[in-house]
């Protein structure tokens, strides 16, 4: 039985078995590599996408649930020409070093922003547990400000 | 032959002594599964899960959030889904969350506890009859008893009552007027 959803806004299906990641289903079937696979174990967030607008660790998010959902992928959270503020925002702080989390980082902070249009650093705290062997974490804070005044 | 009495006869007399212990209080049994860490580790006190077997502090600053269920992006259901996940280790359940800090257990007595699950004021409105079937049938509860793997793939403890003997214990307890013991 395939599943069906809505991959950035376009109808996906896969017969991947259900119980199989979400996160290989997207890189490995789909062939979408912005999601990135660092433990999984929900552990470090690299996987995260968005699931009906909701952070999700795909690595640990079995197909089977996503079917009839909309699935939110760094490749659909803006287009090339029209950025989306956490994107343009880390453009305009250099965050990167090698860029392997920051993809998970800008899904759960697209996430917290939907929510918390104005996070306080407390707020990026709780809400922001990503990991980066890189040590980006000033630079992140920096843009998350600057994406939330990009916001507005 | 003196040996093999030797060996059978203290083990008839454990038979006989087991055969002649009142049979378990169900608020007793009940309580086993109660305060066992599978269900204490969603009941704190404050606004921080605990997991694990050690009982520690969630990890990834995990928080109670306004309803319950995690802040914006780290929502309970950002890891865990309706079904635990073997491959990543991350337990699941239906509506996975942290009880309201209204139902914290954490540094209750058995006594205490029993009082808090049978307040309306605390429990979310329930009488006795919700109450058992709130911990006899919700899939959250009664999953402490299918507790899955973890992230290296060891089973989790589970409580040290049958889910069988859970439920029965907590109709029987229910039945005789939920009776509370002396602290
Ligand atoms: S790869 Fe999913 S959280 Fe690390
Ligand atoms: S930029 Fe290298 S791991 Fe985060």
């Amino acid at each position: 039985m395939p599943t069906n959803f809505n991959l950035n806004g376009k109808p996906a299906s896969t017969n991947a078995d259900p119980d199989s990641p979400l996160l290989w289903v997207i890189r490995d079937e789909i062939g979408l590599k912005g999601t990135k696979f660092g433990c999984g174990k929900a552990a470090c967030g690299a996987c995260t996408l968005h699931v009906n607008g909701k952070a999700v660790r795909s690595c640990s998010y079995a197909v089977k649930f996503v079917e009839g959902k909309e699935v939110t992928t760094i490749e659909g959270l803006g287009t090339e020409d029209n950025l989306h503020p956490v994107q343009q925002a880390w453009k305009e702080e250099i965050v990167p070093q090698c860029g392997y989390c920051q993809p998970g980082f800008m899904m759960a902070t697209a996430a917290m922003l939907k929510e918390i249009p104005n996070p306080t650093d407390e707020d990026i705290d709780s809400n922001i547990v990503n990991v980066c062997r890189c040590g980006t974490y000033y630079r992140m804070r920096k843009a998350i400000h600057r994406a939330a005044h990009l916001s507005k | 032959m003196s040996r093999f009495l030797l060996v059978l006869l203290p083990l008839v007399a454990l038979i006989t002594l087991a055969a002649d212990l009142p049979p378990a209080d169900p608020f007793d049994t009940m309580m086993d599964v109660v305060t066992h860490k599978r269900c204490m580790n969603c009941h704190p006190s404050g606004n921080k899960p605990r997991q694990g077997e050690d009982s520690h502090l969630h990890y990834f600053n995990v928080q109670r959030g306004p309803d319950d269920h995690g802040v914006a992006a780290v929502q309970c259901g950002t890891c865990h889904q309706s079904k635990n996940n073997d491959y990543s280790g991350v337990p699941g359940a239906p509506h996975w969350g942290l009880a309201p800090l209204s139902m914290a257990w954490e540094g209750l007595s058995r006594a205490e506890i029993a009082r808090v699950i049978l307040d309306p004021e605390k429990n979310g409105g329930k009488n006795l009859e919700e109450i058992v079937k709130h911990m006899t049938e919700d899939e959250l509860v009664l999953w402490a008893f299918e507790p899955g793997v973890d992230n290296e793939g060891i089973a989790r403890e589970k409580p040290p009552v049958s889910e069988a003997d859970f439920k029965a214990a907590v109709k029987a307890w229910a039945a005789n007027g939920a009776p509370i013991p002396n602290d």
